[in-house]
């Protein structure tokens, strides 16, 4: 009988498995040969980053240590405790309601005379100026203030803290050196200082001058409250107008604008002002605004367009990056339930995108706060002592009092120069994270 | 198997209908130079779930995509031949995409809900087509439509949650509630569970037995065994040409073409 | 194509041709013990017919293992289908020629009488090829091999009016063979089944292949 026979192959299976376990063993001794040699090029590599990170933690330790040890003097100012007799008739006023009329008293007078009381030896007129030298020129302004608060002083006599002039401040702060400060003081002078530390009456306080008064030409009364309300006009305008045409510009060049040579230029421009030095900036401003369209010199308006074009680079591809990270899912899932194309942008893209914006935004703006070299060129640079009350007043802003200082030759302003860096760093460092919380905290996971 | 574009011939099998819902005649699709699609002709019936079938690159998403204009959202993308809706071509220059894709639907293939809560993402679509003009509509839209999606027990106590919070399956449920809460006519779904556990493709496909009631669904899929459960009609497509349409039984048991037969049986590729 | 499936589809091909084989070696010892007069052969028979019921049941549970595991469709469902048909009609074939073997055994141990000629010659054969034929269409999926098992069903029917009008002659010659000559006319029903069940599995064959169901009609095919 014969049978039907269908070809059905036979598998070889049985002589292959042997042929694997061999590959097998050959690779295990391969990997663990080299293991020893990748290991050490791991750890080679991992040193290669610690040495580099501890280099840059210290260059910024040396950096923090040097600007700290300069400035953190500044926050304290050396007054001279003095009994003022604040007698009518020397301060040569009869009506105490008359503020006119306190404003204008003698009020240095007042202060000279305590002063003549407690060293009675200083009898030449020479001596008599190097006396009244050793209190600052602004004691008696600040005295009116007090008196004009307190009418019914006038007739008294109180105890105050009365502001010590800027030698006697760096030699008061400068007693636990190896050399005492002496400067241009005589010795005289020193002799008069001695005495009155040894009745302790000169005093450290915290300096709130520095927080309250514009620019000054002598140091104790110089403060950084002009240039502050300055950078912060500044950086509004700043603000205000690089991020609304920065967002529109983003998004225009992301969502609606066709791909032809005419965005391709504009792009490459855009990318191109990126890397323009800043100070081109300014010379623009200067050409321009100042020059075509006639605008105020040194004026926070002004700085603030000139760094908002400055600015408006990140803040474009930044916002870019962001819009396009949002997922083209959620646009699809919006573009199907029948969306329109505006609809998608507000509804979903820009709410997704805007943690990245804020973030590229504070960023770039925190960069224009630190910004001199465009605002030197717009006039920005001049000895501007109020505090400006609107943005059209003429000021200045805080990298700019800095470098303004930094010229000056008192021991006293190379102390401000550092504490007024050390206020700008202040203002970088919260601003940056406060970026990296908002990107940290709104980053939506989907 | 090799078979070129020339051979396959024309469509075997019932692919025009009577009184059909959407219309579509001598459709080509081109991606810049390349031709996606050559001259398909098809109907899809109402209240009928379509599916089409075919391997990978065959075109069949593309055609999909064309029924509610959303190729006009791809860069070099060209479409010819006529598509009717009820007898209203779509892409007449004056016909508004917007109003269209509120009429037809799409779910796609990875559940992408809105990064809103639950409620939010069922209430947008009628929020924005103005459906709606008091917040007790809203209210019974949301419940309505989570209901029919199978998906209201499962969080009407967390309707204020994030809907990225959801498991895959919940979420692509989610979208079928946002896809119905406007009311389309037709439900366009591209491979709406391949991203999904057996459990929820499971559901979801039962959804479909269901919404097939009141809505017309055209679905893409690439199991067969989930074509053969969920539709009436099957289209296979192969290279961009539309091989065969039958009743989804028929060409399951004893298709028309061999091609068809070839690919089910998976006999190629 | 899945390795798995082409693989457990070739498996069960060969089990039905062994089902197959095994039914066909039945039929033919069972004639054998029927002309030549060999009990022993009988008790062959009844033996094969344990093995027989064995390999129905493993091919059974094949199909549903292929049923189960792959999911078939079209042509492959078809064809477990048919299989699973065939796999009833080759055991009924089985049983049949245990009947034929049994008869035999009752003539064997009576005085003989003349054994028509269909039952050694043109019975024997024509069913061998029919067997044989519709089974290598089933694995082969030929359509014109399995029309021509439905034409040969004529022979084996021609031959089977033969053999009754020789056992008429017979009993009407001399009434006391009628026992015996009864005997052997079931024998001719039998084998006139076993020659119908070809017929349905070529009819099956078609049906795999075309997809058309083809029973049920008359032979004008």
């Amino acid at each position: 009988m014969s049978t039907i026979e269908i070809d059905i192959e036979k598998s070889n299976e049985s002589n292959c498995t042997n042929e694997s376990e061999m590959k097998k063993v050959n690779t295990i001794e391969l990997v663990n040969k080299n293991l020893k040699k990748r290991y050490r090029a791991e750890r080679r590599f991992k040193a290669y980053g610690l040495v580099s990170i501890c280099f840059a933690l210290l260059c910024l330790v040396v950096l923090f240590t040097d600007i700290i040890s300069k400035g953190h003097g500044a926050f304290f100012q050396t007054y001279i405790q003095l009994e003022l007799n604040l007698d009518e008739d020397v301060l040569e006023v009869n009506d105490i309601q008359n503020m006119k009329q306190l404003a204008s008293a003698n009020y240095q007078g007042v202060i000279r005379q305590s002063l003549r009381t407690l060293f009675p030896d200083a009898k030449k007129r020479h001596d008599k100026r190097k006396l009244y030298a050793l209190v600052s020129s602004g004691a008696s302004y600040q005295l009116a203030d007090q008196i004009k608060a307190q009418p019914a002083l006038v007739g008294t006599t109180i105890s105050v803290f009365v502001l010590a002039d800027d030698d006697v401040d760096t030699w008061f702060k400068s007693l636990d050196d190896a050399k005492p400060f002496i400067g241009r003081m005589s010795e005289k002078q020193l002799v008069w200082l001695e005495s009155l530390k040894k009745s302790g009456s000169l005093h450290k306080k915290f300096n709130t001058t520095f927080f309250n008064n514009g620019d000054s030409r002598e140091p104790e009364l110089a403060g950084i409250k002009g240039a502050m309300i300055g950078s912060l006009f500044t950086i509004l305008v700043t603000f205000l107008l690089s991020f609304t045409v920065g967002i529109s510009t983003a998004i225009y060049l992301e969502e609606y604008a066709p791909k032809n040579l005419f965005t391709d230029f504009i792009e490459v421009n855009i990318n191109n002002l990126a890397a323009v030095p800043s100070i081109i900036f300014g010379l623009l401003g200067l050409a321009i605004f100042i020059g075509m369209f006639g605008m105020q010199r040194s004026i926070p308006l002004l700085g603030g367009v000139v760094l908002s074009l400055m600015t408006l680079p990140t803040i474009i591809i930044s916002s870019r990056a962001a819009i396009k990270a949002v997922p083209p899912s959620i646009r699809q899932a919006a573009l199907g339930m029948g969306a329109s194309k505006m609809q998608v942008i507000l509804h979903h893209v820009l709410p997704l995108a805007m943690p990245g914006m804020l973030t590229g935004t504070i960023i770039g703006l925190a960069q224009a706060l630190g910004e001199t070299a465009p605002l030197l060129m717009i006039g920005m640079v001049a000895f501007v002592v109020d505090v400006p009350g609107a943005l059209t007043d003429p000021s200045t802003a805080l990298p700019v009092q800095i470098f303004l200082w930094a010229d000056s030759p008192e021991r006293a302003f190379v102390e401000r120069t550092s504490a007024a860096i050390m206020v700008l760093l202040a203002f970088l460092i919260s601003m940056n994270t406060v970026a990296v919380f908002l990107r940290k905290r709104l980053e939506r996971r989907w | 198997m090799e078979q070129s574009i020339e051979k396959i011939g024309p469509t075997i099998g019932q692919s025009l209908l009577e009184n059909p819902k959407m219309s579509m005649r001598n459709v080509d699709v081109f991606y810049g130079d390349k031709q996606a699609i050559y001259d398909v002709n098809l109907d899809i019936g109402k209240n009928e779930v379509l599916s089409m079938i075919g391997p990978s690159g065959c075109g069949k998403s593309t055609f999909l995509r064309c029924l509610n204009r959303m190729n006009d959202t791809i860069e070099g993308c060209k479409v010819t031949g006529s598509f009717d809706l009820e007898g209203k071509n779509i892409y007449h220059p004056k016909m508004d995409v917007v109003p269209l894709r509120a009429r037809v639907g799409m779910v796609f293939q990875k559940p992408n809900p809105f990064p809103k809560t639950i409620y939010d993402n069922v209430a947008y679509g009628p929020k924005i087509h103005g459906l709606v003009e008091s917040k007790t509509d809203l209210d019974e839209i949301v419940e309505s439509s989570l209901q029919k999606a199978g998906l209201w027990d499962e969080v009407k106590d967390r309707l204020d949650q994030q809907g990225t919070g959801l498991s895959g399956g919940q979420q692509q449920r989610l979208c079928i509630a946002r896809t119905i809460a406007i009311s389309p006519e037709v439900i366009l779904m591209d491979e709406p569970c391949s991203a999904l556990d057996p459990i929820a493709t499971s559901k979801i496909e039962n959804l479909i037995t269901e919404l097939s009631e009141n809505y017309t669904i055209a679905i893409v899929t690439h199991s067969m065994q989930q074509a053969a459960r969920v539709s009436d009609r099957t289209a296979y497509f192969h290279l961009g040409k539309l091989v065969e349409v039958n009743d989804t039984q028929h060409l399951f048991t004893n298709p028309d073409h061999e091609l068809t037969e070839a690919y089910i049986t998976g006999r190629f590729g | 194509m899945s390795l798995h499936l082409q693989r457990d589809l070739d498996s069960l091909k060969k089990e039905i041709l062994q089902l197959g084989n095994m039914v066909e070696s039945s039929i033919n010892k069972a004639l054998v013990a029927l002309s030549e007069r060999r009990p022993e052969l009988v008790e062959e028979v009844l033996q094969d017919e344990i093995q027989i019921d064995l390999q129905e049941v493993s091919i059974e549970e094949s199909c549903l293992k292929v049923l189960a595991l792959h999911q078939p469709v079209a042509v492959d469902l078809r064809f477990i289908v048919v299989v699973l048909k065939v796999n009833n009609d080759l055991e009924r074939m089985g049983d049949f020629a245990v009947n034929v073997a049994k008869r035999a055994k009752e003539l064997s141990e009576q005085d003989p009488i003349p054994c028509p000629a269909g039952f050694t010659d043109v019975v024997p054969q024509t069913i061998r090829t029919m067997v044989r034929d519709s089974l290598t269409a089933l694995v082969k999926f030929d359509v014109d091999i399995a029309r021509e098992v439905i034409h040969m069903d004529d022979v084996v029917d021609q031959a089977n009016r033969l053999m009754y009008k020789d056992l008429k002659a017979l009993m009407v010659e001399d009434s006391s063979t009628v026992d015996r000559a009864v005997s052997l006319l079931s024998c001719s029903r039998y084998l006139e089944r076993i020659a119908d069940l070809t017929t349905n599995i070529a009819e099956d064959v078609i049906f795999m292949v075309e997809g058309e169901v083809v029973r049920h009609q008359s032979t004008g095919l």
